[in-house]
């Protein structure tokens, strides 16, 4: 039988650390998102444009 | 709901025990920045000097992808060098083997990357820049990094080519075929990448004997490849005449293809007459190798800017 043991909870400084690394890989993502979309858009405009 | 509440909101989250939470830079340093820095500008000096128009937004769309396409490799190749890369003291900082990334998670991100950035090539700029695209990256993870790498001390001998493709993919990118010219650009990347890498090889020694990785200086010993990399950088030099005696460039690319021959032979000289003992170990801590591997990079970026400069000029 498997014995579950919880996982070590955090302290406040080290929750606070994982917020803000989280926050930045959020922003990151949507930027890439945005970019992406940005990027999509212009190539669809070139490609109708310049048939 | 498990989670969500005030008490979930108030109360500390659960550290994950074995992968600490990675930062933005984390995924970035897997993409190997400063080798895709190179990649991209032989990339887009290959757009550049060949033949023809392509939108800037398409251009940019171009180079974009080989510079996510080397991402992605140097991605994979983490994941699959892990092991290797917790023994090194150059590599053992990076994402993996520090523990911030999970191994699966990286390997899925280079795999995404990778697809992505064919699949926007193809259908964005042209079937045959996707085609050399999608070539060069399965030559870096399945011929260079799972098959050569660990074998053979010929490993980046062969597998430099996979960093050769890029002048290659930009010039398709605006011509939609492969000719002469690009195919001269991939030889002097090829026959560059020697020299450069035995360079390091020389001073990073310890950390490639020690993980297992049969680097030339590791199998053969610091004396046979400080020829080895004099043998190359001799064919070399000649080599980036090419585009001037065929006469696709002028003599601004000439003086200075010449120039810089001339100042990597000087440095790969001190290479080879290093002050070393009967093994080949050198006596000065490599310092001629150091900045050899250093002029090296120079090098490279120096003769393609003069290569489109000279289109440009001329």
């Amino acid at each position: 039988m498997f014995q579950m043991t919880a996982p070590p909870k955090m302290t406040e400084a080290e929750a606070a650390d994982l917020r803000r690394r989280q926050k930045g890989r959020n922003v990151a993502l949507l930027l890439a998102l945005l970019g992406l979309s940005a990027l999509f858009f212009a190539i669809t405009i070139v490609k109708m444009t310049h048939r | 709901m498990i989670g969500v509440g005030r008490d979930a909101a108030s109360s500390p989250p659960v550290r994950s025990a074995t992968y600490p939470e990675s930062e933005v830079r984390d995924w970035i340093a897997l993409l190997k920045p400063r080798v895709m820095s190179l990649v991209v500008f032989s990339g887009l000096i290959g757009l550049l000097v060949a033949p023809g128009h392509l939108h800037p937004v398409l251009a940019f769309t171009s180079v974009l992808c080989i510079a996510v396409a080397a991402g992605a490799c140097g991605a994979i190749n983490m994941w699959y060098d892990r092991d290797i890369d917790a023994i090194m003291r150059r590599t053992r900082d990076r994402p993996i083997p520090a523990g911030r990334i999970e191994p699966g998670a990286a390997l899925g991100y280079g795999i995404t990357l990778a697809i992505g950035s064919v699949i926007v090539m193809g259908l964005a700029v042209n079937h045959v820049a996707a085609g050399i695209l999608a070539l060069s990256i399965a030559f870096y993870v399945f011929v260079y990094t799972v098959w050569l790498k660990r074998r053979t001390p010929q490993n980046i001998v062969i597998g430099g080519a996979a960093g050769a493709f890029p002048p290659v993919i930009g010039w398709a990118s605006v011509t939609g075929s492969v000719d002469l010219i690009p195919m001269i650009l991939f030889a002097i990347v090829f026959i560059w990448t020697p020299p450069h890498f035995w360079s390091l090889a020389l001073f990073a020694n310890e950390d490639y004997r020690r993980a297992g990785v049969p680097m030339l200086p590791v199998v053969a010993g610091g004396k046979e490849t400080r020829r080895q990399i004099a043998i190359y950088t001799l064919l070399l030099v000649p080599l980036t005449l090419l585009p001037w005696f065929v006469g696709f460039s002028g003599l601004v690319y000439a003086v200075a293809a010449s120039v810089l021959g001339i100042g990597f032979l000087v440095s790969v000289f001190r290479v080879a007459t290093d002050r070393q003992d009967e093994t080949g170990v050198s006596l000065t801590n490599d310092a001629p190798a150091r900045a050899a591997f250093k002029f090296s990079i120079a090098y490279l970026f120096i003769l393609f800017a003069a290569l489109a400069i000279d289109r440009f000029v001329g």
